[in-house]
């Protein structure tokens, strides 16, 4: 698999503050890439020196083994987290628009269906809901057949139905061949669309790796969650590793099946027991010793 | 160059101007409000320049039994407003809300001014002269020939050119820092939009809304004035057309960077209010001295108003204003290549 994007010792400094200090990684054809890390880390500002939306202060950016010339934004299709659209247009202005700046656009009808555009075409930008207008921010990002799309933070403010429609159209497209750079803080967003990615932390990448091989290397166990109430002996005496997380005892095991078959000897009550299988935000614990969202 | 990319840049400002109702009414609605309310003001017939507070004790103002000279009581420019009270006429005057107060009754002509008052100085000039014997040849009066321009011609295109100053400079240089602080510039920088082709499609947008505003209040204006244009049309449209590129081009290079709307207007405050100022919109230059002449050239709306009322008000040609075309043509190149180079979209 080719590679479309090199990224090499990246660098950015905002008068005194480093938002990137060391970032390098690739990124192939054809993949959905995943830029995971909490608010701050520098994912948004990695993104956009990568679309060459701000300058680095140092480092190198290849788009297909070159740099990006000036045929890079025919190329490319753009989310952004925060951006703005003329307020009075309407959608289908908006698109009829933005559809007269590439050489070749896509078919505006397909778009249009493809987005879920239809009912809203002749709302007025600043009528829009939250969901709706990253329907349309999406759509515009696609609307030159990107060969690479940059989706910042795509689901952001959305209720669970629009993030999940989202996320099919987000699969659609790779499925179409291109090749995706998202960033998200949620892992849930990541393990389901992205076949890479990459963990920021104060401006560097810790890790980078597929998610599951990312798990399997980070986390060893899984977690087996029971209230305190169903232990009717010493918890000391417990053939686990184990801790208190308010009224809920925490048992590590490396193995769950194992560790039922152990509990179940011992005429414990597993009738509210729960399950916890590692995930990215178990990672980035390992890795950062801090939550996500801190 | 892409004239596509700058086309639809181009529908897209002028769809969002013309549905922005309150700015769009707002448009029409200041010059035309301007153009009526100084016009009454200033070419009716009630027009005062001096105000002469009478005292008497009577509750108006009446010269019966009075020995003031007729020539004075019905001077022109002169308003007469009563007062029933010597102190309450020297309140006013102290004040400079009356240039001279006088006691009709009185048989030596008492009259106060306020010294530090220059329109009481010729108010008292004017009183004074008007107990000269007026069979008595003093000097050689003339009155100047040709046609006589009305205040309201000469005023009109200064108010058409100010209006358009303030339209293209807040329109688009304003607007444009918005748009970068809002974030749909950097939108636009996602695409293959090149800064030349945004920044032009910007400035004939807002030169395209001038001239329609221009026209649509000149016609409703002309319905009450009924201007007199001793040129063409049509040399007056271009000099206007031009003047308004200039501005515009004005107004890019003052967008072409930053995000602080405060900054931004703090910046065309100070270069507007000058510019309406010096460009003789409001009153002649003439007889200023020669340095405040010199910095009045550096503005566009200068060459525009001396070129516009050239046409309308002296029937000059398009020959005749060359140099005021060819330096408004030069002012949009510089500025707008200028803008182009220093531009961010995002920064």
């Amino acid at each position: 698999m080719n590679q479309i994007i090199e990224v090499i010792n990246l660098k950015k400094v905002f008068g005194e503050n480093a938002a990137v200090t060391d970032a390098s990684f690739t990124v192939k054809e054809g993949i959905c890439f995943g830029l995971l890390g909490p608010n701050g880390a520098g994912k948004t500002t990695t993104m956009e020196i990568v679309e060459d939306i701000i300058a680095a202060s140092s480092g190198e950016i290849l788009y297909q083994g070159q740099p990006r010339g000036a045929s890079f934004r025919e190329e490319i299709g753009i989310q952004f987290q925060h951006t703005s659209l003329l307020n009075f247009l309407t959608v289908e202005e908006t698109l009829l628009s933005f559809h007269k700046l590439y050489q070749h656009p896509e078919d505006l009808d397909l778009l249009i269906q493809r987005c879920d555009l239809t009912p809203i075409l002749k709302r007025r930008n600043n009528q829009l809901s939250g969901g709706q207008l990253q329907r349309l921010m999406l759509a515009l990002a696609l609307i030159n057949k990107p060969r690479l799309v940059f989706l910042d933070e795509p689901s952001t403010g959305l209720d669970p139905q629009s993030r999940r429609n989202l996320w099919d159209i987000v699969r659609n497209i790779k499925a179409e061949g291109k090749t995706i750079i998202m960033t998200t803080h949620s892992m849930e967003e990541a393990e389901y669309l992205c076949d890479e990615v990459a963990i920021m932390d104060m401006g560097s990448i810790i890790a980078w790796d597929t998610p599951a091989r990312m798990i399997q290397t980070h986390c060893k166990g899984s977690s087996i969650l029971l209230p305190e109430s169903a232990f009717k002996m010493n918890l000391d005496a417990l053939p686990f590793t184990w801790k208190r997380r308010d009224k809920t005892i925490v048992l590590e095991t490396t193995h769950v099946p194992d560790g039922l078959s152990k509990l179940l000897s011992l005429d414990i009550d597993l009738t509210e027991m729960a399950v916890h299988s590692p995930n990215l935000e178990d990672v980035f614990l390992c890795l950062t010793g801090k939550g996500l969202r801190d | 160059m892409n004239f596509k990319r700058m086309w639809a840049m181009f529908t897209a400002r002028n769809h969002e101007f013309f549905r922005d109702r309150a700015a769009f009414g707002w448009n029409f609605a200041f010059p035309f409000l301007i153009i009526v309310g100084f016009g009454l003001i200033f070419g009716g017939k009630e027009h005062q320049q001096f105000k002469i507070g009478v005292w008497s004790a009577k509750a108006q103002i009446d010269f019966t039994g009075s020995t003031v000279p007729l020539s004075f009581q019905q001077g022109k420019y002169l308003q007469f407003i009563n007062f029933t009270s010597q102190a309450a006429g020297e309140e006013k005057l102290q004040h400079h809300k009356i240039d001279l107060l006088l006691d009709t009754q009185s048989p030596g002509h008492r009259y106060w001014i306020n010294d530090s008052s220059p329109q009481g100085y010729i108010a008292e000039q004017l009183f004074l002269a008007s107990f000269l014997d007026s069979s008595q040849h003093l000097a050689d009066k003339q009155v100047v020939k040709g046609v006589q321009i009305r205040y309201i011609d000469w005023f009109f295109p200064g108010i058409l050119a100010m209006n358009m100053m303030f339209s293209a400079l807040w329109g688009v240089g304003y607007v444009v820092v918005q748009y970068r602080k809002n974030g749909t510039l950097k939108r636009l920088k996602a695409t293959p939009l090149t800064p030349l082709e945004y920044l032009s499609a910007q400035m004939l947008s807002r030169i395209f809304l001038i001239m329609f505003t221009i026209i649509v209040v000149w016609i409703g204006s002309n319905l009450i004035f009924h201007f007199q244009v001793h040129g063409s049309y049509g040399a007056l449209a271009l000099i206007f057309f031009l003047g308004g590129l200039s501005l515009c081009s004005m107004g890019l290079v003052l967008a072409a960077r930053g995000t602080s709307e405060e900054f931004t207007s703090g910046i065309l405050n100070f270069i507007t209010w000058p510019m309406m100022f010096l460009s003789e919109v409001w009153f002649s230059l003439e007889g200023s001295p020669a340095w405040i002449q010199a910095i009045a050239k550096i503005f566009p709306l200068t060459h525009l108003l001396t070129g516009a009322r050239k046409i309308m008000n002296d029937g000059a040609t398009l020959a005749d204003v060359q140099s005021e075309c060819l330096i408004l043509i030069a002012t949009t190149l510089i500025c707008l290549t200028i803008a182009a180079k220093i531009f961010s979209w995002n920064e």
